[in-house]
This record gives structure tokens, C-alpha cells and sequence, in this order.
């Protein structure tokens, strides 16, 4: 029986998705995703190194006839940086699809979620398929959903925090309301914070720092793809209910 | 003529986008070019004219999450 994850018609194989960032470099970058059984890369849209012209180029190691390449608006904190970015993404790429970013503040890198539906709205206008990175508040999911974005990725933690699944109730919220998948995307730290996003019934996690940062990026992709599908699997399966006292697995009958 | 080219003053003689790009051994496939903060479809590359003072952004995918 099928459980493909499907945005907007397009089908996805994998239900991890990856970030291409922070990693030694593209020999590793491709490595490790391709232990991860990511179908989906995010990438980021920078200017093109004029005066140090290495003839490589991430997409060489990272074929776009096997990855789906989602680029991100990182580094956006305002509307129309965002938009200049996504419509530069489009250009350079092969899909409407964009991982919106508009972000509110430096350290946290929280988004600024007005500017974020400012920017969903308009760019959902324009044909792209967008992923907007969002908090964990119900309202806004719902909010950005009705502005015509074609998923919600709220995050688990800041970027970068590997603090894992702050607020399970919330996304348990946006998981009720949505009418479309949600992805957690952002602060995954480990294995078990991706099947804790999972068990809740989100669609799919987005993970980078987790993997390039961890001592083993290799075996922490084999780590997290496992949990993705352990978690999505115990989430179709239909866990046990949670009792406050015991109930015993063995029988009574026949005991001495 | 001199133009801006991703924020810095660039010299050139080339007469358009495309070869910009081919003298900058640029693949245009993977690149997104946008001129005067107007983004240009890859197939006008061949016959955009560049002229001088203009601002040229040639971007690219990165790594990134």
C-alpha cells in the first residue's frame, strides 16, 4: 500500500528532506545525501564567485534529474528581498517550488511571519509552489495556507539549535487544522527528534545542521532516514493509549 | 564599457548577456542573470544588450538548508 507524500501532484519518494549546507564540501555533500534517501535538496541562491571561478558547481555533484531542488530565500528579512530571490530562483532552476524565508530577527532566526504572508501571497499569485518556514503557531499555519501556500513547514527549534520538537502540542494543532501537508522543518537535533515529528503525523522533516553537524554526517543520514520511517510508520500503525497505572502484559491464568 | 557586475566595477567590450556570461566561462543553464534589478529570461541572453553603467547579477545555487 502506497504512502507517497503528494504536493500539488508532485510525488515525493522520501519523506526527509535535506539541506545542502555546512558541509566539508560537495564530495561530502553528495555522500551524504545519498545515504539519507532524500529526494528533495534545499538550496540557497548567492551571487556567482566572479574573481574565484572554481569550474564546479553544486548541481554537478547533486544531479536535478534525481534530487528535486527546493532553493530557499535564507538571508531574506524583508518582502522583496524575498520575492527578488525566489523569482531569481525560479529563473535558475527547473521548478516553481521555494522554500520562503523571511526572516525577523538575526539570532534567532525566527521568521517574520507578516512579511511571510505578505510574501506567500504574492508569490502564490505568481504560480510558485510555496513551502513557507513558519512557527509553530496554528494561526498563522492556517493563515498562510488560506494565502495559497501549498504546504506549512513550522519549526521544531531555531535553525541550527538541534533542540528538537519544542512545542509537540502546537504542531499537533497545525497537523488537526491543515488542509495541507506540514513539514517540520528547522531543529531537529538527532534520530529521535525526527520520529517524535513523524509519530505527531507530520508529512515530511526537513533536516540539515542534524546531519553536516553531527560527528558522523554519513551515519546520522542513515540515522535520521530509519526515523523518519520508523516514526511514520508508528504514526499509521496507531499507538497504544497512555495510562497512568499499569496493565500487565503477562497472564494471571496458570501462575503457581 | 564598465558595468557593475555582482556589486563590483567590471571592465568588458562584450556587446550581450550571453557573452558575459561566456567570457566569464559561465554555463547560463545554471545561473539566473538580472539586469538593472529586471530578471532575464535565458532566452533573451543572446540578444540583451549591455550598456554602460548597468548592474548585472549573476546568481547561482549554493549549499544551504
Amino acid at each position: 500500500m502506497e504512502d507517497k507524500l503528494v504536493v500539488r501532484g508532485i510525488e515525493f519518494s522520501s519523506r526527509l528532506w535535506v539541506g545542502t549546507g555546512k558541509y566539508k564540501d560537495f564530495e561530502e555533500t553528495a555522500r551524504v545525501i545519498e545515504a539519507s534517501g532524500a529526494d528533495v535538496v534545499t538550496v540557497s541562491v548567492r551571487r556567482v564567485n566572479i574573481t574565484d571561478r572554481k569550474s564546479e558547481n553544486l548541481l554537478d555533484y547533486l544531479d536535478p534529474k534525481k534530487y528535486k531542488i527546493l532553493p530557499n530565500t535564507a538571508g531574506c528579512y524583508n518582502v522583496e528581498d524575498a520575492l527578488r530571490y525566489a523569482r531569481l530562483a525560479r529563473e535558475a532552476g527547473v521548478s516553481d517550488m521555494v522554500k520562503l524565508e523571511v526572516i525577523g530577527d538575526e539570532r534567532t532566526l525566527f521568521p517574520d511571519t507578516i512579511g511571510l504572508l505578505r510574501a506567500t501571497e504574492i508569490l502564490a499569485r505568481e504560480g510558485f509552489i510555496v513551502f513557507p518556514y513558519t512557527n509553530d503557531d496554528p494561526i498563522m499555519a492556517k493563515r498562510l495556507e488560506d494565502a495559497g501556500a501549498a504546504a506549512v513547514m513550522p519549526l521544531g527549534a531555531p535553525i541550527g539549535s538541534g533542540l528538537g520538537i519544542r512545542n509537540p502540542y502546537n504542531i499537533k494543532i497545525i497537523l488537526e487544522y491543515a488542509k495541507v501537508p506540514v513539514l517540520v522543518d528547522a531543529g531537529v537535533g538527532t534520530a529521535s527528534d525526527a520520529a517524535i515529528a513523524m509519530e505527531l503525523g507530520c508529512d515530511a522533516v526537513l533536516i540539515n545542521t542534524a546531519i553536516a553537524g553531527a560527528k558522523d554526517p554519513l551515519a546520522m543520514a542513515q540515522a535520521m532516514k530509519y526515523a523518519v520511517i520508523a516514526g511514520r510508520l508508528a504514526f499509521k500503525a496507531g499507538r497504544m493509549g497512555k495510562k497512568l497505572y499499569a496493565a500487565a502484559s503477562s497472564p494471571f491464568e496458570g501462575m503457581l | 564599457m564598465k558595468i557593475k557586475l555582482n556589486g563590483e566595477d567590471y571592465e568588458t567590450v562584450i556587446e550581450t548577456v550571453a557573452q558575459l556570461l561566456e567570457e566569464l566561462r559561465i554555463v547560463p543553464g545554471r545561473v539566473a542573470v538580472e539586469l538593472n534589478l529586471s530578471i532575464l529570461k535565458k532566452a533573451d541572453y543572446g540578444t540583451c544588450p549591455l550598456h554602460d553603467g548597468d548592474a548585472v547579477e549573476v546568481v547561482n545555487f549554493v549549499g544551504g538548508g
